[in-house]
């Protein structure tokens, strides 16, 4: 802390800091939760694009 | 809408006087409550704030399970489906059903209040009055909140299980005006007077709630 | 379509919010009676007034949907319990470490505003079991509309009942909100009040987004690998057919 330099926090600084900090563990939960649904649409958006080639690939072969 | 309330309130009514099953089952309860926070808080016997809350939890508790069993009967025995069928007013059932709870909720208390009374009750009652009003605003709340709970649980399949966590904490608000206004009887301090008002206020709101949703739990 | 503003929304909470807390930590005084410590009010009340406002936001979307029987308002209405809920959390973790800090216990019974909250809290769990134990997709949305009616009409009443329940006990000595709060104080307070809001919004969008992309897969799914490749569902979450 710059402003904070020749001031001492109080000793119950302690309790602020964890208040803030659960607010930010939680946010980052969040962005776990979402990081593992993402990562979910990745996969399956890859693999219904695999069907989606193989389907073409199908039909050129067909009409060849 | 008058003959239909009555055709359903008569056949709640007249199952659990040719089989009992709620009402004696719910009396059950709170005596054993009492005897449970005889030795659970080892007195002899309780007076103020402590006795109301004695009396309240217990009533409150028997409540939960007369709600829980409310609509079983109708639906292990297809009485809810029959209703569903027929092209009655819903709010009718609402009613009746009500109605019913408040019944049964008396009836309870007329063998609990003086079963508190004799086993657990150290100072005599006075301004008995207090316990009568707020018996009365409670039971209403009980039972317009208590339809509501059972209906909303009675198609899930945790049904034993959601009663009482939906029913406890809606019916939080109202314990705590039933306790301000009988502690008094026990020997507990007077609260403000205006908490009557506060459970009417209460009882309306849940009433015009039940009424205004109680459709949608019906439509199949 | 839910992404569209979704940039500019986190933008806005990104800076308001950022700009609520440093006004809290430099700009505001401290306060007289609680010194450093009130600076907990600066996360802890917005967060409770925005998870209250989501709870009844919600109510208003079950009413939507038993009105109009729209499966999208159910979807909101659910969404925005579970934001609350969350919140609700942080609301709950937050004021006791506050509890503890000024009055040396984890938990008070005095505080009448987070005793309700708690109930509060506690009734709105038994939102998402509800929806689990509920079979019939129809149905559920329904039942879950009707509960969250109920309870957002409760909401109000709770807190009327348990405030006045303990007003007896203790002076205020919390300033919260608009009562007692130094200007400057008010200032950081409503910066971070609106920050809370936007967090909430964009959070409720960010959801919102991700059910209909993955209702969208889903249905690209049944078009490229017919309904042998569907996958089964996990969640009691409402379904989006027609988007």
């Amino acid at each position: 802390m710059i402003v904070g330099a020749d001031v001492t926090l109080p000793d119950n600084a302690g309790y602020v800091v964890a208040a803030y900090l659960v607010f930010l563990v939680l946010l980052l939960i969040y962005v776990v939760i979402m990081a593992t649904k993402l990562s979910r649409f990745e996969r399956e958006l890859t693999e219904l694009n695999e069907i989606a080639e193989k389907r073409d690939e199908e039909r050129t072969r067909s009409a060849a | 809408m008058r003959n239909v309330v009555n055709g359903v309130l008569r056949r709640d009514l007249r199952i659990d006087t040719r089989t009992p099953q709620v009402v004696p089952g719910m009396a059950l309860f709170s005596i054993s409550a009492f005897v449970v926070f005889h030795f659970a808080l080892q007195q002899r016997s309780v007076s103020g704030n402590l006795a109301a809350g004695v009396l309240w939890v217990t009533l409150l508790l028997a409540a939960v399970l007369g709600i829980a069993r409310q609509f079983v009967a109708d639906r292990e025995e297809g009485g809810f489906e029959g209703f569903l069928l027929a092209p009655v007013d819903r709010t009718a059932l609402l009613v009746a059903k009500a109605t019913s709870l408040f019944l049964f909720l008396i009836a309870l208390e007329i063998v609990a209040v003086p079963a508190f009374l004799i086993m657990l009750l150290g100072p005599s009652p006075q301004e008995f009055w207090r316990l009568l009003l707020a018996l009365a605003l409670a039971d209403l709340g009980i039972a317009f909140v208590g339809t509501l709970v059972g209906a909303l649980a009675v198609q899930s399949r945790a049904r034993d299980l959601l009663v009482p966590l939906l029913a406890l904490p809606l019916l939080i608000p109202l314990l705590i005006g039933a306790v301000k206004i009988s502690a008094p009887v026990f020997g507990g301090p007077v609260a403000a007077a205006r908490w009557p008002w506060v459970l009417a206020l209460y009882d309306l709101v849940f009433g015009l709630v039940a009424y205004a949703v109680f459709d949608f739990l019906l439509e199949d | 379509m839910y992404g569209t503003r979704l940039r500019a929304l986190s933008i806005a909470t990104l800076i308001t919010l950022t700009g609520g807390f440093a006004l809290a930590a430099f700009y505001a005084p401290e306060d007289a009676d609680q010194g450093f410590m009130q600076k907990i009010l600066y996360v802890h009340v917005p967060l409770a007034i925005v998870a209250l406002c989501g709870f009844v936001f919600a109510a208003v979307c079950a009413i939507q949907h038993l009105r109009t029987g729209e499966s999208r308002w159910d979807l909101r209405s659910y969404v925005a319990i579970h934001m609350s809920l969350i919140f609700g959390a942080a609301v709950l973790i937050t004021g006791s470490i506050w509890a503890r800090a000024s009055w040396g216990h984890w938990w008070v019974w005095d505080e009448p505003t987070l005793v309700s909250f708690l109930i509060v809290f506690l009734l709105y769990a038994t939102y998402q079991p509800l929806r689990f134990s509920i079979e019939d997709r129809d149905k559920q949305g329904r039942y879950a509309s009707v509960f969250a009616i109920t309870a957002g009409a409760f909401v109000p009443l709770n807190f009327l009942a348990v405030r006045m329940a303990q007003s007896y006990t203790h002076p205020r000595v919390f300033a919260t909100a608009n009562g007692g709060l130094e200007p400057r104080m008010k200032v950081a307070f409503y910066v971070c009040l609106l920050g809370m809001a936007l967090l909430y919004a964009t959070l409720w969008k960010y959801e919102m987004t991700s059910k209909n992309t993955s209702a969208q897969i889903k249905r690209l799914r049944r078009r490229l690998a017919g309904d042998e490749g569907a996958l089964p569902r996990r969640s009691a979450s409402p379904t989006l057919e027609s988007t």
